[in-house]
């Protein structure tokens, strides 16, 4: 029971830090970024090329792939999206799903189809409590998340980017005129969704260490799920969507069916949303006709 | 804001369904390239092709003439790496026999059916007009049943390599596979299981959208309740793209379970023996041929397969001779490492040369330049399901052949020790 709730909360943190690049991108862009699961997949790569070939050690490797996929998502951003800030919705959605597939296929032609299995960057030894044993990379993953989710409600809250982003998110023509650079806030967020992105698949990788050109899209999926969860566009609704749905998900792999598990899952986030349609934690918009 | 959601979410379920691609069962990749037909003056200067790869008091020199074999398989499409596995290997063993036998030859055509159940028929009809008197083939299920259909009205003797499933030789007495049908794959552990760890508290976890390895893990399932063994722990997973098994394996390791039996790809696999070390859950794992790749996985940790026991028909790293031999051969002409598809396609011929030995030196001497395939038909028919008739080949030993025509052999068990397959 313990320690199935462990590994569901270890797992919930993974999606809840992926699912935070959904929510912010949304909030702030009213869009959702696809490819946002393919990011994941090349942090993992960078990481494992890092650590692999230029022989890095686990925590500048990690910052590599961070830094590369930050620099990713700001290239995205401005190539792909920027042009079509001012299309319909509809326009933005496919081209992330090109961008999606331009990145699964690149990875294709870089690192090919054969798995590869990803080093051991997290290497401590695991803990045993009573009759159980957690892996460190379990713990770390929790213990990541936890921090990331202070760090960002406190930055969102009270520095002055963060407040900009915010406002960005609330009216952009308002927050123009307020002499807050539109642009730039947007591409700070995707910078920081693609970073975070990065951290998601080291951990998730070390955990599940099997890298390949679809690695990032299943999580991508359920993590795009846990925002709609939770509340897309809330911050702390993210997080409580993540790590509810990686509860879940294990539990009723544990408790009722291991075929079925992805079945519950998607029935309960769709009886969530059949009660409150804007998520757990979402506002209330009222759109205006 | 509803309507917006309820598109998003179908919008979803389309991009996860597109998400889970399927992990090909070994590492080799596709060459493109086909054989042309009537092998026999190609010279091959590296093969060591004199003695054949079986033993040779199965070879008799009272078989003389000429015999033309057709194979059919997919040479082009997605599925060309099983049709060239099976062409480029049964040209192999064809060159290797004209090599070795002065008065028996071979005359090899192989025809393109591209994974494809009317083209295997079209293919078949051209290998007819040639004067094919015996097919190996189809290499894949679905055209092979077609064509097994077309042959047995003909009368045309059909050795299929590769095409596994039991539907491909129901109700024909002229279609013999080399391969195991999928259900015998699980037959064989769980023999081995109760032979060889008779106390095990056995458990077992597969994939169950997957029709090879739910295959194996029902024939399994009623094996073991056959032999009067316990499964404590079945659990299963949706795809091969998934990525936590801490629920399986916390599911075996409550019940106490101290062998793990996993009919699966070595994709997953490897994902269940890490996620098991870092759990501290210590069993005996088994494999089938699935497994076998495990150790190519780029980047994995070879200790955590230490220990583990494959049992497969066929295995390019096992280390006896017959497979180095071959291994060789196959490598130094279409530079790449043959696939299980290949063995068997190579099994296939020699199991046909000693058939006909067989049937040559039973009856004073055969002579196959001028015999229709009518004819050769039931003289191998009755060769095959004579119980006396066993051949030794890569891809097990004692193969012999039921009224059906499948094959019952023992697979191979290897054994992964310090990094390497060790055979048993």
């Amino acid at each position: 029971m313990l320690y199935n709730l462990i590994n569901g909360i270890s797992l919930g943190s993974v999606y809840a830090i992926i699912a935070l690049g959904y929510t912010m991108v949304y909030g702030i862009a009213k869009m959702l970024n696809f490819a946002h699961g393919d990011v994941i997949m090349v942090g993992g790569y960078m990481a494992y090329c890092a650590s692999a070939y230029m022989g890095l050690p686990a925590l500048p490797a990690i910052l590599f792939s961070m830094l590369v996929c930050t620099l990713l998502g700001i290239v995205i951003e401005r190539l792909a999206y920027k042009p079509l800030r001012n299309a319909t919705s509809l326009a933005v959605l496919i081209t992330a799903i090109g961008v999606s597939y331009f990145l699964q296929n690149a990875a294709l032609l870089i690192w090919s189809s054969t798995p590869v299995f990803f080093p051991k960057l997290i290497d401590l030894p695991s803990i045993k409590l009573g009759h159980i044993t957690i892996s460190a990379a379990s713990i770390i993953t929790i213990a990541t998340c936890v921090v990331i989710m202070i760090a960002l409600s406190l930055f969102t809250n009270k520095t002055k980017l963060g407040k900009a982003m915010r406002a960005v998110s609330e009216d952009k023509g308002a927050a123009q005129l307020m002499g807050i650079h539109v642009n730039g806030t947007i591409s700070l967020t995707f910078a920081i969704g693609s970073g975070l992105a990065a951290v998601a698949g080291v951990l998730m990788l070390s955990t599940s260490p099997l890298l390949m050109p679809t690695t990032g899209s299943m999580p991508g999926i359920k993590a795009f799920t846990a925002a709609v969860f939770g509340g897309i566009g809330s911050i702390p609704g993210a997080m409580l969507g993540g790590i509810l749905l990686g509860v879940i998900e294990t539990f009723s792999k544990a408790y009722i069916s291991t075929a079925l598990s992805d079945a519950i899952v998607f029935s309960i986030l769709i009886i969530v949303l059949l009660v409150k349609p804007t998520g757990l934690l979402g506002k209330q918009v009222r759109e205006k006709v | 804001m509803k309507k917006h959601i309820s598109f998003l979410l179908a919008l979803a379920l389309c991009l996860s369904l597109s998400g889970c691609g399927t992990v090909p069962p070994s590492g080799t990749s596709g060459s493109g390239s086909s054989t042309s037909s009537g092998d026999t003056e190609d010279s091959m200067p590296t093969t060591p092709g004199k003695t054949p790869n079986i033993p040779t008091a199965q070879l008799s020199d009272q078989l003389t003439g000429t015999l033309k074999l057709g194979t059919i398989g997919p040479l082009t499409g997605g599925a060309a790496l099983y049709g060239t596995s099976v062409a480029n290997a049964a040209s192999i063993a064809v060159q290797e026999i004209n090599t070795f036998s002065e008065q028996f030859q071979i005359e090899l055509s192989s025809q393109d059916d591209e994974h494809d159940a009317e083209k295997s028929v079209n293919a078949y009809n051209v290998l007819k007009d040639w004067g094919a008197q015996i097919i190996v083939g189809s290499s894949t299920s679905t055209p092979c049943a077609a064509v097994a259909a077309e042959a047995y009205a003909d009368r045309m003797f059909m050795l299929t390599p590769s095409a596994s499933s039991p539907d491909v030789n129901k109700g024909k007495d002229n279609v013999f596979q080399v391969c195991f049908s999928d259900p015998n794959m699980g037959v064989a552990p769980a023999h081995f299981i109760a032979e060889n760890f008779p106390d095990a508290r056995i458990s077992m976890i597969y994939n169950n959208a997957d029709s090879y390895s739910s295959g194996v893990a029902q024939a399994f399932i009623t094996e073991t309740e056959k032999l009067g063994l316990d499964i404590l722990s079945i659990t299963t997973f949706p795809d091969d793209n998934t990525i936590d098994f801490s629920v399986q394996l916390s599911k075996a390791m409550s019940k106490g379970t101290d062998l793990l039996f996993l009919p699966i790809y070595y994709t997953p696999a490897s994902l269940i023996m890490h996620q098991a070390d870092a759990m501290g859950y210590d069993s005996t794992i088994i494999g089938v041929d699935g497994m076998d790749g495990i150790l190519g996985l780029k980047g994995f940790d070879t200790s955590l397969a230490e220990g583990v026991i494959m049992l497969t028909p066929f295995s390019a790293s096992a280390g006896d001779p017959a497979t180095v031999q071959f291994v060789e051969a196959y490598r130094a002409k279409f530079k790449e490492i043959p696939s299980q598809f290949a063995a068997d396609s190579y099994d296939a011929v020699y199991i046909l040369y000693a058939a006909l030995s067989y049937y040559a030196e039973a009856n004073g001497g055969l002579d196959v330049t001028n015999l229709t395939y009518p004819e050769l038909c039931e003289l191998l028919i009755d060769v095959f399901t004579d119980s006396d008739f066993s051949v030794d080949g890569l891809t097990g030993m004692g193969m012999t052949w039921n009224a059906t025509g499948e094959v019952n052999k023992l697979p191979s068990t290897v054994v992964i020790k310090n990094g390497t397959y060790v055979g048993i």
